[in-house]
Protein backbone atom coordinates (compact mmCIF):
# COMPACT_ATOMS: atom_id res chain seq x y z
CA UNK A 1 0.00 0.00 0.00
CA UNK A 2 1.10 3.52 -0.57
CA UNK A 3 0.00 6.70 1.08
CA UNK A 4 -1.32 10.06 0.09
CA UNK A 5 -0.99 13.67 1.07
CA UNK A 6 1.69 14.32 3.66
CA UNK A 7 2.44 10.64 4.20
CA UNK A 8 0.49 10.29 7.43
CA UNK A 9 -1.65 7.49 6.01
CA UNK A 10 1.17 5.41 4.53
CA UNK A 11 1.64 2.09 6.31
CA UNK A 12 4.63 0.66 4.35
CA UNK A 13 7.09 1.02 7.22
CA UNK A 14 8.47 -2.48 7.69
CA UNK A 15 11.87 -2.54 6.06
CA UNK A 16 14.86 -4.83 5.79
CA UNK A 17 17.57 -3.33 7.96
CA UNK A 18 21.34 -3.60 8.06
CA UNK A 19 23.31 -5.97 10.26
CA UNK A 20 24.78 -4.54 13.45
CA UNK A 21 28.50 -4.29 14.04
CA UNK A 22 29.96 -7.34 15.76
CA UNK A 23 33.07 -5.75 17.17
CA UNK A 24 34.93 -4.49 14.11
CA UNK A 25 34.48 -0.81 14.92
CA UNK A 26 36.42 0.85 17.73
CA UNK A 27 34.63 1.79 20.96
CA UNK A 28 33.66 5.42 21.52
CA UNK A 29 35.81 5.58 24.64
CA UNK A 30 39.42 4.56 24.09
CA UNK A 31 41.37 6.44 26.77
CA UNK A 32 44.77 6.01 25.07
CA UNK A 33 43.35 8.31 22.40
CA UNK A 34 42.99 11.32 24.68
CA UNK A 35 40.48 13.04 22.42
CA UNK A 36 37.85 10.38 23.24
CA UNK A 37 37.84 11.06 26.99
CA UNK A 38 35.57 14.11 26.91
CA UNK A 39 33.73 13.20 23.74
CA UNK A 40 32.61 9.61 24.18
CA UNK A 41 29.00 9.36 25.36
CA UNK A 42 28.71 7.89 28.87
CA UNK A 43 25.04 6.93 28.75
CA UNK A 44 24.05 3.70 27.05
CA UNK A 45 23.15 4.01 23.40
CA UNK A 46 19.47 3.54 22.65
CA UNK A 47 18.95 0.52 20.39
CA UNK A 48 16.49 1.53 17.69
CA UNK A 49 15.02 -0.39 14.77
CA UNK A 50 15.85 0.48 11.20
CA UNK A 51 13.07 2.34 9.42
CA UNK A 52 12.84 4.02 6.04
CA UNK A 53 14.84 6.86 7.59
CA UNK A 54 17.82 4.61 8.33
CA UNK A 55 17.87 2.48 5.18
CA UNK A 56 17.77 5.46 2.82
CA UNK A 57 20.53 8.00 2.34
CA UNK A 58 21.93 10.49 -0.13
CA UNK A 59 22.76 9.11 -3.58
CA UNK A 60 24.98 10.97 -5.96
CA UNK A 61 24.97 11.23 -9.71
CA UNK A 62 27.98 11.04 -11.99
CA UNK A 63 27.33 14.58 -13.11
CA UNK A 64 28.48 15.91 -9.77
CA UNK A 65 32.03 14.54 -10.10
CA UNK A 66 34.64 16.37 -12.13
CA UNK A 67 36.84 14.44 -14.55
CA UNK A 68 40.01 15.10 -12.53
CA UNK A 69 38.52 14.99 -9.05
CA UNK A 70 40.14 11.58 -8.43
CA UNK A 71 43.62 12.85 -9.34
CA UNK A 72 45.17 14.83 -6.50
CA UNK A 73 48.35 15.35 -8.52
CA UNK A 74 46.68 17.46 -11.22
CA UNK A 75 44.86 20.16 -9.29
CA UNK A 76 47.50 22.86 -9.65
CA UNK A 77 49.89 24.35 -12.18
CA UNK A 78 52.70 22.01 -11.19
CA UNK A 79 52.98 18.50 -9.82
CA UNK A 80 53.17 17.96 -6.06
CA UNK A 81 56.38 16.68 -4.50
CA UNK A 82 56.43 13.13 -3.21
CA UNK A 83 56.09 9.52 -4.28
CA UNK A 84 53.30 9.26 -6.85
CA UNK A 85 50.90 6.40 -6.02
CA UNK A 86 47.73 4.82 -7.34
CA UNK A 87 45.22 3.89 -4.63
CA UNK A 88 42.51 1.57 -5.86
CA UNK A 89 40.08 -1.04 -4.64
CA UNK A 90 36.46 -2.00 -4.46
CA UNK A 91 33.58 -0.99 -2.21
CA UNK A 92 31.65 -4.11 -1.20
CA UNK A 93 28.71 -4.73 1.08
CA UNK A 94 28.91 -7.17 3.97
CA UNK A 95 27.86 -10.02 1.68
CA UNK A 96 30.68 -9.36 -0.75
CA UNK A 97 28.56 -7.68 -3.40
CA UNK A 98 29.95 -4.59 -5.16
CA UNK A 99 28.44 -1.25 -4.16
CA UNK A 100 28.07 0.85 -7.33
CA UNK A 101 27.83 4.65 -7.42
CA UNK A 102 29.23 5.03 -3.92
CA UNK A 103 30.74 8.47 -3.32
CA UNK A 104 34.25 8.31 -1.86
CA UNK A 105 35.87 11.49 -0.60
CA UNK A 106 39.54 11.49 0.42
CA UNK A 107 41.85 13.91 2.17
CA UNK A 108 45.43 13.63 3.34
CA UNK A 109 48.65 15.37 4.36
CA UNK A 110 51.30 16.21 1.79
CA UNK A 111 54.55 14.30 1.38
CA UNK A 112 56.07 16.23 4.28
CA UNK A 113 53.22 15.31 6.62
CA UNK A 114 51.50 18.70 6.56
CA UNK A 115 47.83 19.37 5.83
CA UNK A 116 46.79 22.39 3.79
CA UNK A 117 44.65 23.40 6.77
CA UNK A 118 44.95 26.43 9.04
CA UNK A 119 44.83 24.28 12.19
CA UNK A 120 47.93 22.31 11.15
CA UNK A 121 50.90 24.44 12.23
CA UNK A 122 53.61 21.85 12.66
CA UNK A 123 56.93 22.93 11.13
CA UNK A 124 56.85 21.07 7.83
CA UNK A 125 56.51 22.77 4.46
CA UNK A 126 53.28 23.27 2.60
CA UNK A 127 53.30 22.24 -1.04
CA UNK A 128 51.75 24.89 -3.31
CA UNK A 129 50.89 22.13 -5.77
CA UNK A 130 48.99 19.92 -3.33
CA UNK A 131 45.63 20.56 -1.68
CA UNK A 132 45.20 16.96 -0.58
CA UNK A 133 41.49 16.47 -1.33
CA UNK A 134 39.73 14.36 -3.96
CA UNK A 135 36.56 12.41 -4.72
CA UNK A 136 35.20 9.77 -7.01
CA UNK A 137 32.26 7.42 -7.51
CA UNK A 138 32.58 3.65 -7.65
CA UNK A 139 31.77 1.99 -10.97
CA UNK A 140 29.12 -0.65 -11.54
CA UNK A 141 31.62 -3.25 -10.26
CA UNK A 142 32.29 -1.23 -7.08
CA UNK A 143 35.77 -0.24 -8.26
CA UNK A 144 37.44 3.08 -7.55
CA UNK A 145 40.85 4.64 -8.14
CA UNK A 146 42.69 7.69 -6.91
CA UNK A 147 46.03 9.09 -8.02
CA UNK A 148 47.92 10.95 -5.34
CA UNK A 149 51.25 11.12 -3.53
CA UNK A 150 52.18 9.10 -0.48
CA UNK A 151 51.41 11.22 2.60
CA UNK A 152 54.06 11.76 5.24
CA UNK A 153 53.74 10.86 8.92
CA UNK A 154 53.15 13.79 11.23
CA UNK A 155 53.50 14.58 14.94
CA UNK A 156 50.55 15.25 17.24
CA UNK A 157 50.22 15.94 20.94
CA UNK A 158 48.34 12.85 22.15
CA UNK A 159 51.31 11.50 24.12
CA UNK A 160 55.06 12.27 24.25
CA UNK A 161 56.66 11.98 20.82
CA UNK A 162 53.39 10.85 19.23
CA UNK A 163 53.33 10.43 15.45
CA UNK A 164 50.44 9.43 13.23
CA UNK A 165 51.36 6.66 10.80
CA UNK A 166 51.01 7.78 7.18
CA UNK A 167 47.35 7.55 6.23
CA UNK A 168 44.68 8.71 3.82
CA UNK A 169 41.25 9.67 5.19
CA UNK A 170 38.26 8.22 3.34
CA UNK A 171 34.58 9.09 3.64
CA UNK A 172 32.19 6.68 1.96
CA UNK A 173 28.47 6.92 1.28
CA UNK A 174 26.84 3.58 0.63
CA UNK A 175 23.13 3.18 -0.01
CA UNK A 176 21.92 4.15 3.45
CA UNK A 177 22.50 6.68 6.20
CA UNK A 178 23.54 3.79 8.47
CA UNK A 179 26.11 2.43 6.01
CA UNK A 180 27.97 5.73 6.00
CA UNK A 181 31.63 5.13 6.86
CA UNK A 182 34.54 7.41 7.63
CA UNK A 183 37.85 5.62 7.98
CA UNK A 184 41.59 5.85 7.36
CA UNK A 185 43.76 3.79 5.03
CA UNK A 186 47.28 2.97 6.21
CA UNK A 187 50.36 1.66 4.41
CA UNK A 188 51.85 -1.81 4.95
CA UNK A 189 54.69 -2.27 7.42
CA UNK A 190 54.52 1.18 8.98
CA UNK A 191 56.81 1.26 12.06
CA UNK A 192 54.50 3.79 13.73
CA UNK A 193 51.53 1.40 14.12
CA UNK A 194 52.38 0.19 17.63
CA UNK A 195 52.33 3.64 19.23
CA UNK A 196 49.21 4.94 17.44
CA UNK A 197 46.07 4.84 19.59
CA UNK A 198 43.72 5.63 16.70
CA UNK A 199 44.89 2.60 14.71
CA UNK A 200 44.93 0.45 17.85
CA UNK A 201 41.46 1.56 18.97
CA UNK A 202 40.25 -1.19 16.63
CA UNK A 203 40.68 -4.02 19.10
CA UNK A 204 40.19 -7.02 16.83
CA UNK A 205 43.55 -7.59 15.07
CA UNK A 206 41.82 -9.03 12.01
CA UNK A 207 39.64 -5.94 11.73
CA UNK A 208 42.67 -3.71 12.29
CA UNK A 209 44.49 -5.47 9.45
CA UNK A 210 41.64 -4.41 7.14
CA UNK A 211 42.72 -0.78 7.61
CA UNK A 212 46.10 -1.50 6.01
CA UNK A 213 46.37 -1.33 2.24
CA UNK A 214 48.43 -3.88 0.34
CA UNK A 215 51.24 -3.06 -2.06
CA UNK A 216 49.99 -4.02 -5.51
CA UNK A 217 52.83 -4.63 -7.96
CA UNK A 218 50.34 -5.63 -10.68
CA UNK A 219 48.87 -2.13 -10.78
CA UNK A 220 52.19 -0.35 -10.48
CA UNK A 221 52.90 1.63 -13.64
CA UNK A 222 56.55 1.25 -14.72
CA UNK A 223 58.57 4.45 -14.49
CA UNK A 224 55.52 6.35 -13.25
CA UNK A 225 53.75 5.24 -10.03
CA UNK A 226 53.55 2.63 -7.29
CA UNK A 227 50.15 1.15 -6.43
CA UNK A 228 48.28 0.19 -3.26
CA UNK A 229 45.03 -1.71 -3.00
CA UNK A 230 42.38 -0.94 -0.38
CA UNK A 231 39.03 -2.72 -0.39
CA UNK A 232 36.25 -1.17 1.68
CA UNK A 233 33.48 -3.34 3.14
CA UNK A 234 30.27 -1.68 4.32
CA UNK A 235 27.54 -3.18 6.50
CA UNK A 236 25.55 -6.07 5.08
CA UNK A 237 21.81 -6.44 4.92
CA UNK A 238 19.60 -8.44 7.23
CA UNK A 239 17.85 -11.41 5.66
CA UNK A 240 14.37 -10.49 6.85
CA UNK A 241 12.45 -7.38 7.87
CA UNK A 242 13.02 -6.07 11.37
CA UNK A 243 10.62 -7.15 14.06
CA UNK A 244 8.23 -4.40 14.96
CA UNK B 1 31.37 -13.13 4.28
CA UNK B 2 34.00 -10.36 4.30
CA UNK B 3 34.51 -8.45 7.53
CA UNK B 4 33.48 -4.82 7.51
CA UNK B 5 36.03 -2.03 7.36
CA UNK B 6 36.39 -0.44 10.80
CA UNK B 7 35.61 3.21 11.35
CA UNK B 8 38.32 5.74 12.22
CA UNK B 9 37.99 9.30 13.41
CA UNK B 10 37.34 12.01 10.83
CA UNK B 11 40.18 13.92 12.56
CA UNK B 12 40.58 17.69 12.75
CA UNK B 13 41.48 18.32 9.09
CA UNK B 14 38.37 17.17 7.22
CA UNK B 15 37.63 20.75 6.14
CA UNK B 16 40.11 20.41 3.28
CA UNK B 17 37.70 17.98 1.60
CA UNK B 18 34.28 17.45 3.07
CA UNK B 19 32.44 20.78 3.22
CA UNK B 20 33.14 21.38 -0.46
CA UNK B 21 30.70 18.71 -1.54
CA UNK B 22 27.55 19.29 0.47
CA UNK B 23 26.71 22.32 2.52
CA UNK B 24 24.49 23.44 5.37
CA UNK B 25 21.82 24.99 3.17
CA UNK B 26 19.54 22.24 1.89
CA UNK B 27 17.42 25.05 0.48
CA UNK B 28 18.07 28.75 0.02
CA UNK B 29 17.03 30.78 3.10
CA UNK B 30 14.47 32.78 1.08
CA UNK B 31 12.54 29.71 -0.12
CA UNK B 32 9.00 29.68 1.33
CA UNK B 33 8.87 27.27 4.26
CA UNK B 34 12.62 27.35 4.87
CA UNK B 35 13.47 26.40 8.46
CA UNK B 36 16.71 27.47 10.12
CA UNK B 37 18.20 25.10 12.69
CA UNK B 38 21.04 26.26 14.94
CA UNK B 39 22.96 24.43 17.62
CA UNK B 40 26.17 24.13 19.57
CA UNK B 41 28.15 20.91 19.84
CA UNK B 42 29.62 20.49 23.35
CA UNK B 43 31.86 17.94 25.02
CA UNK B 44 31.56 16.36 28.47
CA UNK B 45 33.18 19.38 30.12
CA UNK B 46 30.60 21.68 28.55
CA UNK B 47 33.23 23.10 26.19
CA UNK B 48 32.28 23.81 22.57
CA UNK B 49 33.66 21.34 20.05
CA UNK B 50 35.32 23.44 17.31
CA UNK B 51 36.31 20.53 15.06
CA UNK B 52 33.11 18.54 14.75
CA UNK B 53 30.94 17.87 11.74
CA UNK B 54 27.19 17.33 11.68
CA UNK B 55 25.41 15.58 8.82
CA UNK B 56 21.64 15.47 8.34
CA UNK B 57 19.37 13.32 6.21
CA UNK B 58 15.64 13.72 5.97
CA UNK B 59 12.45 13.11 4.03
CA UNK B 60 10.94 15.68 1.71
CA UNK B 61 7.97 17.76 2.96
CA UNK B 62 5.68 15.08 1.48
CA UNK B 63 7.23 12.49 3.79
CA UNK B 64 8.98 10.68 0.95
CA UNK B 65 12.70 10.03 0.81
CA UNK B 66 14.51 10.74 -2.43
CA UNK B 67 15.75 7.16 -2.60
CA UNK B 68 14.74 4.09 -4.63
CA UNK B 69 13.89 2.09 -1.50
CA UNK B 70 11.07 4.43 -0.58
CA UNK B 71 8.16 2.75 -2.39
CA UNK B 72 5.71 5.64 -2.01
CA UNK B 73 6.29 7.06 -5.45
CA UNK B 74 2.88 8.74 -5.45
CA UNK B 75 4.20 11.29 -2.95
CA UNK B 76 5.86 14.29 -4.58
CA UNK B 77 9.55 15.16 -4.33
CA UNK B 78 10.54 18.80 -4.03
CA UNK B 79 12.70 19.72 -7.04
CA UNK B 80 16.28 20.61 -6.19
CA UNK B 81 16.03 19.23 -2.66
CA UNK B 82 18.13 16.17 -1.80
CA UNK B 83 17.46 15.91 1.93
CA UNK B 84 21.18 15.75 2.79
CA UNK B 85 23.27 18.44 4.45
CA UNK B 86 26.62 18.80 6.16
CA UNK B 87 28.06 21.47 8.45
CA UNK B 88 31.43 21.72 10.18
CA UNK B 89 31.32 23.39 13.59
CA UNK B 90 32.99 26.77 14.02
CA UNK B 91 35.38 27.97 16.73
CA UNK B 92 32.43 28.31 19.13
CA UNK B 93 31.13 24.82 18.34
CA UNK B 94 28.22 26.23 16.37
CA UNK B 95 26.50 24.59 13.42
CA UNK B 96 23.44 25.63 11.43
CA UNK B 97 21.25 24.23 8.68
CA UNK B 98 18.54 25.70 6.49
CA UNK B 99 16.05 23.10 5.34
CA UNK B 100 12.41 22.22 4.76
CA UNK B 101 10.40 20.49 7.43
CA UNK B 102 10.04 16.81 6.52
CA UNK B 103 6.69 15.05 6.42
CA UNK B 104 5.77 11.98 8.45
CA UNK B 105 7.41 8.68 7.59
CA UNK B 106 5.95 5.22 8.20
CA UNK B 107 7.50 3.17 11.00
CA UNK B 108 7.52 -0.50 11.93
CA UNK B 109 4.32 -2.45 12.48
CA UNK B 110 1.97 0.04 10.84
CA UNK B 111 3.13 2.87 13.09
CA UNK B 112 3.74 6.43 11.91
CA UNK B 113 6.89 8.34 12.76
CA UNK B 114 6.72 12.01 13.66
CA UNK B 115 8.55 14.41 11.31
CA UNK B 116 12.23 14.05 12.12
CA UNK B 117 15.73 14.59 10.77
CA UNK B 118 18.42 11.93 10.99
CA UNK B 119 21.58 13.40 12.51
CA UNK B 120 25.14 12.02 12.51
CA UNK B 121 27.98 13.63 14.46
CA UNK B 122 31.63 13.24 13.47
CA UNK B 123 34.71 14.80 15.00
CA UNK B 124 38.21 14.51 16.30
CA UNK B 125 37.93 12.20 19.30
CA UNK B 126 34.95 10.38 17.81
CA UNK B 127 36.23 7.06 16.52
CA UNK B 128 32.90 6.47 14.79
CA UNK B 129 29.96 8.71 14.12
CA UNK B 130 27.19 9.19 16.65
CA UNK B 131 23.61 8.85 15.48
CA UNK B 132 20.65 10.78 16.82
CA UNK B 133 17.47 12.43 15.56
CA UNK B 134 15.94 15.88 15.64
CA UNK B 135 12.19 16.16 16.28
CA UNK B 136 10.04 19.27 15.96
CA UNK B 137 8.57 21.17 18.92
CA UNK B 138 5.25 21.86 17.19
CA UNK B 139 4.49 18.14 16.77
CA UNK B 140 3.69 17.18 20.37
CA UNK B 141 0.99 14.70 19.41
CA UNK B 142 3.01 13.01 16.65
CA UNK B 143 6.11 12.98 18.87
CA UNK B 144 4.15 11.25 21.64
CA UNK B 145 3.19 8.49 19.20
CA UNK B 146 6.63 8.15 17.58
CA UNK B 147 7.92 4.56 17.85
CA UNK B 148 11.60 5.54 18.00
CA UNK B 149 11.24 8.42 20.46
CA UNK B 150 9.30 6.02 22.69
CA UNK B 151 12.46 3.87 23.04
CA UNK B 152 14.46 6.78 24.47
CA UNK B 153 14.51 6.96 28.29
CA UNK B 154 11.91 9.55 29.33
CA UNK B 155 14.46 11.81 31.04
CA UNK B 156 16.54 12.02 27.84
CA UNK B 157 13.69 12.43 25.37
CA UNK B 158 13.74 16.22 25.46
CA UNK B 159 17.30 16.20 24.09
CA UNK B 160 15.91 15.10 20.72
CA UNK B 161 13.22 17.77 20.42
CA UNK B 162 14.43 21.08 19.03
CA UNK B 163 13.43 24.24 20.91
CA UNK B 164 11.40 26.93 19.15
CA UNK B 165 13.12 30.32 18.99
CA UNK B 166 12.59 33.50 17.00
CA UNK B 167 12.46 32.22 13.43
CA UNK B 168 14.87 29.46 14.31
CA UNK B 169 14.91 26.02 15.88
CA UNK B 170 17.62 25.38 18.48
CA UNK B 171 19.16 21.93 18.64
CA UNK B 172 22.24 21.66 20.85
CA UNK B 173 24.16 18.39 20.92
CA UNK B 174 26.05 17.37 24.06
CA UNK B 175 28.40 14.43 23.70
CA UNK B 176 28.78 13.41 27.35
CA UNK B 177 27.67 14.12 30.91
CA UNK B 178 24.35 14.79 32.63
CA UNK B 179 23.02 16.79 29.68
CA UNK B 180 24.10 14.22 27.13
CA UNK B 181 22.01 13.96 23.99
CA UNK B 182 20.42 10.55 23.50
CA UNK B 183 22.44 8.66 20.89
CA UNK B 184 21.37 5.57 19.02
CA UNK B 185 22.78 2.14 18.40
CA UNK B 186 21.63 1.65 14.84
Amino acid sequence: MTGTGDGRTAPAGDVIGYRRDEGAHPPYLYPDYVGTRRRAPDRPLVVVPHTLSEITGPLYGHSSIGELDHDLTRQHAGEPLGQRIIVHGRVLDGDGRPVPDALIEVWQANAAGRYAHEVDDHPAPLDPNFSGAGRCLTGSDGRFEFITIKPGAYPWKNHPNAWRPAHIHLSIFGRAFVTRLVTQMYFPGDPLFDQDPIFNSVRDPRARARLVSTFDPERTVPEWALAYRFDIVLRGRDATPMEA
Amino acid sequence: MPGITPSQTVGPFFHVALPAYAGPELVAPDVPGAVRIEGVLRDGAGEPVPDGMVEVWQAHPSGRYDHPEDPRTDLPLTPGFTGFGRCGTDAQGRFAFVTLKPGCVPGPGGSMQAPHIEVAVFGRGLLKQLFTRLYFPDEAKANAADPVLALVPAEQRHTLVAAAGEGVLRFDITLQGPDQTAFFDV
